[in-house]
């Protein structure tokens, strides 16, 4: 099926996608908790940086909805503001990594050849290694802070978006559609931007969308290692991590960013799923 | 037929690892920081500086540099760590046989688990049930694992006082860990397992089978587990370097010795030969779990010796 409107045809799905019970909650909360980073410091009730050592570890309550940490921060307003860094870095670091992916891999796919294997053994052996681990030794080479996770949740998913591309533009290469567009003598950029990526994009920016999720996940766990976001940034991951040290006196200062960041990537895989439901691609997912 | 493949995908393992050990003896050198500055005292002149290098052969062309470690590796040498000041195949030894424990428990208990929810809901079914086995799904690929293991803490070390904090004393110090690691492999095994048990139902033989008026038990264990077991397989082998990755967050939160918590401290240490050793023997790990994964699927699968050997 070659698409003719690739911008109606995304929103079409995207609104089946909240068409479904699970879908709405999932894509509601996600629209939501964008909207809350977006204007954190106006939800946010206190300053996320404000310390008051008389009110330290304070359990949650009034004025502290959700308690304050070990300086007396209140942890509603870091968790809101913390919401801007997680989602920022995670989605950043994606966009990044989806970019080059896709890049690679429809040049990969397309030449094939020389060029193709040798991006393939590079991304099968990146492929076999757990995203944390690639994330640490990048994080290891450029020092913490902010840029050098997003690059490192970047780098950690690249090999994921160049085998989906690949799979789907060597997949496509095979289709009458293809055949003919290139026996009429069509240049390559030609046959690449107009007829085999618009048609395999589907499926990436699907994963793309999943792989929000774990960035988040990688995020925070960077976070915790004390590698990400320096202090006084907060957040979700770096917040757990300084909350460590006051488990058994304040443990809602783990508790918190922790359960926000499951419930948003719980929401993030829900409402994939009901997009690979919506833009029927269940099996062009398997193949890679 | 087998062995010959074993063969092959033996072969394939040289020029891959060549690629791991040159990218890992490369990506330490990349590092910022050095670790000869960690050592100097405060006043050395530059000879005293000089002789450290030379000492631990860092001004040697880096071509050079390499073939000397990669044939000092092979012979179980792994070199003096720099920071810590003791051969770093003592300290691989030492903290080895942790994670190896801790990752094989947690590749068990994921196994065994995960096969047994997944099974049991792919026949029993029951809606209740369907939608707590997809719940504990999702909750079991997303919560990161640190944080879980910091809530098990809480809840059953500090509240219930049933298992010790951190440490590696007795089993009990195990039982935390484990279950960390294992959950999200039990979630995974447990889909894989289902998915593959309902997609085996659906097969003519099977339907063949119940009309020959086999009983469901005996299909289930003599044509759909071998069947289904395919997929599980493939994926425990490349779990194995998940429960790896896992167990360097979880040997960090519980303060347990291992290979991970090794990496993490000489990572912040600039001890550039601990990074290597630790990289390597996790990278071989891993390596050798796609093997053992590749293999055991061509055993059971004809299809997939013909196509790939």
């Amino acid at each position: 099926m070659a698409i003719r409107s690739l911008d109606a045809f995304a929103r079409m799905s995207i609104g089946r996608a909240f068409a479904s019970g699970v879908g709405l909650v999932a894509g509601g909360f996600l629209i939501l908790l964008v909207l809350v980073a977006i204007f954190a410091p106006w939800i946010a009730p206190f300053d996320y940086a404000a310390q008051n050592l008389m009110n330290a570890n304070a359990a949650p309550g009034w004025p502290h909805l959700l308690g304050t940490d070990e300086f007396g921060r209140d942890v509603l307003s870091r968790v809101i503001h913390g919401a801007r860094t997680s989602l920022s870095v995670s989605a950043t670091a994606i966009a990044i990594s989806m970019t080059a992916g896709m890049t690679l891999g429809a040049a990969a796919g397309y030449f094939g050849g020389f060029f193709e294997r040798a991006v393939m053994t590079v991304v099968d052996l990146t492929w076999s290694f757990p995203d944390i681990l690639i994330a640490l030794i990048f994080v290891a080479i450029i020092g913490p802070g902010l840029t050098s996770t997003t690059f490192a949740i970047a780098i950690a998913y690249l090999a994921q978006f160049t085998r989906l591309t690949r799979a789907q533009i060597v997949r496509l290469k095979r289709e009458t559609f293809i055949e003919a567009t290139i026996n009429l003598g069509a240049k390559p950029s030609h046959i690449l931007l107009r007829h085999l990526m618009p048609n395999a994009i589907a499926p990436v920016i699907v994963v793309g969308m999943l792989a929000i999720g774990d960035g988040i996940v990688l995020e925070a766990t960077l976070g915790f290692f004390g590698l990400g976001a320096q202090p006084p940034t907060p957040s979700w991951g770096a917040m757990m991590s300084s909350g460590t040290a006051q488990l058994f006196l304040s443990p809602w200062v783990i508790i918190f960013p922790g359960v926000a960041v499951a419930i948003t990537v719980i929401a993030v895989n829900l409402f994939g799923d009901e997009l690979i439901r919506a833009l029927d691609i269940r099996d062009r997912l398997r193949g890679a | 037929m087998i062995l010959r493949y074993t063969f092959f995908r033996l072969l394939m393992l040289i020029p891959v690892s060549f690629s791991i050990s040159v990218v890992i003896f490369m990506i330490v050198y990349l590092l910022p920081g050095d670790p000869i500055d960690n050592l100097l005292r405060v006043g050395s002149s530059a000879e005293d500086r000089a002789e450290l290098v030379a000492r631990y052969g860092l001004d040697r062309n880096l071509v050079v540099q390499y073939f000397v470690w990669i044939g000092n590796m092979f012979q179980g040498e792994f070199g003096q760590a720099i920071v810590l000041r003791r051969p770093v195949a003592d300290l691989v030894a030492q903290n080895l046989p942790y994670s190896l424990t801790l990752g094989g428990l947690a590749f068990l208990f994921s196994s065994v688990v995960g096969m047994t929810l997944g099974t049991l809901s792919a026949i029993v079914r029951n809606p209740v049930l369907d939608r707590f086995m997809r719940g504990f799904i999702l909750l079991g690929s997303t919560v990161p694992g640190f944080w879980l293991a910091l809530l098990l803490i809480l809840f059953f070390s500090v509240n219930l006082g049933w298992f010790p904090v951190s440490g590696a004393g007795g089993w009990d110090a195990l039982v935390l860990p484990v279950l960390t690691i294992g959950f999200g492999g039990v979630a995974l095994v447990a889909r894989v397992t289902r998915v593959a048990l309902l997609d085996a139902q659906r097969e003519d033989f099977v339907t063949l089978l119940h009309a020959k008026g086999l009983s469901s038990g005996t299909i289930l264990f003599r044509h759909l587990m071998p069947h289904a077991l395919l997929p599980v397989v493939t994926i425990l082998a490349l779990r194995i370097g998940w429960i790896l990755g896992g167990a360097v967050t979880v040997e960090f939160v519980f303060g347990r010795p291992g290979l991970g918590s090794l990496l993490i401290r000489a990572l912040g240490q600039r001890d550039y030969p601990v990074v290597q050793a630790c990289l390597l023997m996790l990278a071989l790990a891993v390596m050798l779990g796609t093997l053992i994964g590749d293999v055991a699927q061509a055993a059971m699968d004809p299809r997939i010796r013909e196509k790939k050997s």
